[in-house]
């Protein structure tokens, strides 16, 4: 206990409460690894979680949901793809009007939706592990979602780090025009990287709507999109980086209702905002930090490739 | 014996653009074969059709006999073409051994990968450390980056862009020997470069472009230097005159400079100091990266420096900026033209404005004055015979050479006093170039002080009459051009960056 809060309840919470952001920036993470800037997370993220919602409610099925959402936040992507791939847009004003243009549908697509519960989505118990004092409430009462996120940062980091694919992935983040030189297809890199960081802005989405709220409101995410991609920079792009800045302000944001429950003095708006003061400090001090290259961000990041060279 | 590479009729047109017109022209195996030409005149678009980058409208390539027309670098590797590039082909980011998987079709697995590296960058005498970042590399280092990528490939044809124009005198000797080995082996080199004497030295055979058209072919070695870029021009070329000058008072002063560079894999400037009399020309020489930039920042005012490290005139002009600088009589011109000296997207008025204005007067209390600008520009223009179809139209539209010369015409029109430039002829065709040297020259005979910073010797040995160069940042005192021999010029660049020990383990 500490202050009136349950530490084993406060870690078993953040690791849900983060379950969002962590999908999301790491779909993110690989976009912006292929030199893709892409400011529609917010906006990828609510159609995920009401697109998820309605299959969910219609098929009685959470995992249809899921899939569902992912297939929409792709969709979604797309839109940015197309936009900036292929008619060379600024991603900047692109990835905004995604976001605004997703808060714009997710709200038209939910009007019959608002307050509907979807179907449940079951808890994993583990026979042996769940049954643990404190570990097995904190690690072993979660459903699949929250496992399947830290798996996807392990294959994601893995990807990048060891495979000919993950490295052609960061050659094109890095140069575009070194990697078309070599005879590399950036434009489809960079299409595939923005699908994926699409659908797993979509399952983030999803998440909300399904497993931590669940129901739908209007602007249900509020705001989890622009935690991803302040996360993504928080980490250095590196993916493990991400894991620990998604607990760490999945865990803020936890502490602060907590907080609240328990009477603290802290005025909540401190808190809201802490996530983006510490990533505005980690900033400051990857730059100050020179010979750091910018804090490892891929050099190509946000700009876009025209072959005609 | 059959020609190793057969080239029959390639044609490749862009809109508006014949980049090449039924070239045709063979490599036989073993033998370096240059490809001469000025700017524009379809180099590139020819080894690129080469290499698979770009695909032909008309015309056949045979290798060793067979049809050979690659849809994509990765078969013509396949099909034993490696290609070392002029820029645009290293990852910063990225360490040695993944660069060099980068540009291999079937990379073994890391750890063998970096073994092999090892081993062929020794054989050839061009040692590397597998696990370095690119970014962390000299220039002579990443191109051994570059080299070593093909030959693990063991490739029957190596073609080389511009290979030697960030290298010193040194490293130029150490990768010939290489191409000579690798030739002795019966690999086939094609060699595109503007250095003429390095293809008298190095080639079997020429072929010269000029248009997109091959208009002749010759043994390089049998020719002067001369001679073949008048055949590159098509036309006789007259090396600029030097007048002798009188030296005035000392007009620029740069005394122990020391700072930071912008950019963090640059290199910063450590106790730079030099003098320029009225008059005279100082070239400084050294190889890309080494602080040629930084030092046109801090002498231009966009770096600030202590008020005393930079004088015009015996006045400190350390704190001030490119502004307040130009106002005391120092015009300065960078070497990136799109981005830095010009803005690519608004017209000749425009960018004729930008520089021009605190000088020659264009903006009075705060509004411009459109006519006197127009008159400015259209002066540039006209006096450094600028090809445009006229001063409205973006700066990006103009060919490099022709931006170029408004770039420096705009500067030297100020009627300045001191006058630094970088890079003044880079990737600029040979007439514009010569024009662009007797400006200055010109300029330096109506006593402007004037600080030439360029990779290439040859340019100023011409111009210069104090030679220094600078080598991680640091300049060598100046000496008079007059007098200096090439090895001596070798060791001022900093000699061959540890390359000859290496190279003299392998002999």
């Amino acid at each position: 206990m500490l202050g009136g809060i349950n530490l084993a309840t406060l870690i078993a919470s953040l690791m849900v409460a983060a379950v969002p952001i962590l999908m999301a920036a790491t779909g993110e993470l690989v976009a912006e690894k292929a030199g893709v800037l892409n400011l529609g997370v917010e906006g990828m993220m609510i159609i995920g979680a009401v697109c998820g919602l309605v299959a969910a409610v219609h098929s009685g099925s959470p995992a249809l949901g899921f899939l569902a959402a992912a297939a929409a936040g792709a969709a979604l992507s797309l839109v940015f793809a197309l936009l900036t791939q292929v008619f060379l847009a600024n991603q900047v004003a692109t990835g905004l009007a995604l976001t605004l243009f997703g808060l714009g549908l997710s709200s038209l697509i939910g009007q019959g939706y608002v307050g509907v519960k979807p179907p449940p989505t079951g808890r994993l118990e583990i026979p042996g592990l769940s049954d643990m004092p404190v570990l097995g409430p904190i690690l072993f009462h979660h459903d699949v979602w929250v496992y399947l996120s830290i798996a996807m940062v392990a294959v994601v980091a893995a990807v990048l780090r060891r495979t000919r694919a993950g490295l052609i992935l960061r050659a094109v983040g890095e140069n575009h025009d070194a990697a078309h030189a070599l005879g590399y297809k950036v434009t489809r890199v960079r299409l595939l990287a923005i699908l994926f960081g699409g659908a797993m802005a979509g399952l983030g989405g999803a998440y909300v709507s399904l497993v931590r709220v669940p129901q739908w409101t209007d602007g249900i995410t509020a705001g989890a999109g622009w935690i991803a991609l302040a996360i993504v920079v928080f980490a250095s792009w590196k993916p493990w980086r991400v894991l620990i800045g998604a607990y760490l302000f999945g865990g803020i944001s936890v502490l602060q209702l907590n907080l609240q429950a328990a009477g603290a003095r802290i005025p909540v708006e401190y808190l809201a905002m802490s996530p983006y003061v510490v990533t505005i400090l980690v900033l400051v001090l990857i730059s100050a930090e020179r010979g750091g290259r910018g804090g490892n961000a891929p050099a190509a990041l946000g700009r876009n490739f025209h072959a005609a060279r | 014996m059959t020609p190793l590479i057969e080239i029959d009729g390639l044609s490749k047109s862009y809109p508006g653009v014949r980049a090449n017109e039924d070239v045709r022209f063979s490599i036989a195996p073993g033998e370096v074969h240059a490809l001469l030409g000025e700017n524009g005149a379809g180099k590139s678009t020819l080894v690129k059709m080469i290499y698979g980058l770009v695909r032909p409208d008309a015309g056949t390539m045979r290798l060793r006999g067979e049809p050979y027309a690659p849809p994509r670098p990765s078969v013509a590797r396949e099909r034993g073409v490696a290609m070392v590039f002029q820029h645009f082909s290293l990852f910063d980011a990225l360490d040695v051994a993944e660069n060099v998987a980068l540009g291999m079709e079937n990379p073994p697995p890391m750890r063998a990968l970096a073994k092999r590296i090892r081993e062929v960058s020794e054989e050839y005498g061009l040692p590397l450390d597998p696990a370095r970042l690119v970014g962390d590399l000299s220039a002579g280092e990443r191109q051994r980056v570059e080299i070593v990528r093909c030959l693990l490939q063991d490739p029957k044809l190596l073609i080389m862009d511009e290979p030697t124009s960030v290298l010193t005198p040194q490293e130029v000797e150490i990768l010939f020997r290489t191409l000579r080995q690798l030739s002795a082996e019966g690999t086939a080199i094609l060699y595109i470069s503007h250095k003429l004497e390095e293809i008298r030295a190095l080639c079997d055979g020429a072929t010269i472009l000029r248009r997109g058209r091959v208009v002749g072919s010759c043994a390089p070695r049998e020719k002067t230097a001369r001679e073949l870029a008048e055949m590159m021009v098509g036309q006789t070329l007259t090396p600029p005159a030097r007048a002798e000058r009188a030296r005035g008072p000392i007009a620029l002063e740069a005394a122990m400079l020391d700072l930071d560079s912008p950019n963090p894999f640059g290199v910063g400037l450590r106790g730079v100091s030099f003098q320029v009399r009225q008059g005279e020309i100082l070239g400084v020489a050294g190889v890309a990266g080494n602080g040629q930039d930084e030092l046109l920042l801090a002498l231009s005012g966009e770096i600030r420096s202590p008020t005393d490290a930079v004088r015009i005139d015996g006045h400190g002009v350390g704190h001030l900026g490119p502004v307040a600088r130009r106002r005391l009589g120092l015009v300065a011109a960078p070497e990136e033209r799109l981005g830095h000296a010009a803005a690519p997207d608004m017209s000749l008025t425009e960018n004729a404005l930008l520089s021009g204005g605190p000088r020659r007067g264009l903006v009075a209390r705060g509004l411009i004055d459109w006519a006197k600008t127009r008159i400015f520009a259209r002066e540039i223009v006209e006096q450094y015979d600028v090809r445009t179809p006229g001063i409205e139209v973006a700066a990006r539209s103009l060919s490099g050479g022709n931006l170029q010369k408004f770039v420096i015409g705009r500067e030297l029109s100020q009627d300045p006093s001191v006058v630094v430039v970088n890079q003044p002829t880079w990737g600029v065709d040979a007439a514009a170039a010569a024009a662009i040297r007797q400006a200055l020259l010109d300029r330096a005979a109506a006593g402007a002080a004037v600080v030439v910073i360029s990779q290439d010797l040859d340019e100023l040995l011409e111009v210069a009459d104090l030679f220094a160069a600078l080598n991680g940042g640091r300049m060598t005192k100046p000496r008079p051009t007059q007098g200096l021999t090439v090895d001596e010029i070798g060791l001022m660049m900093g000699g061959a960056h540890g390359m000859e020990e290496a190279h003299a383990h392998h002999a």
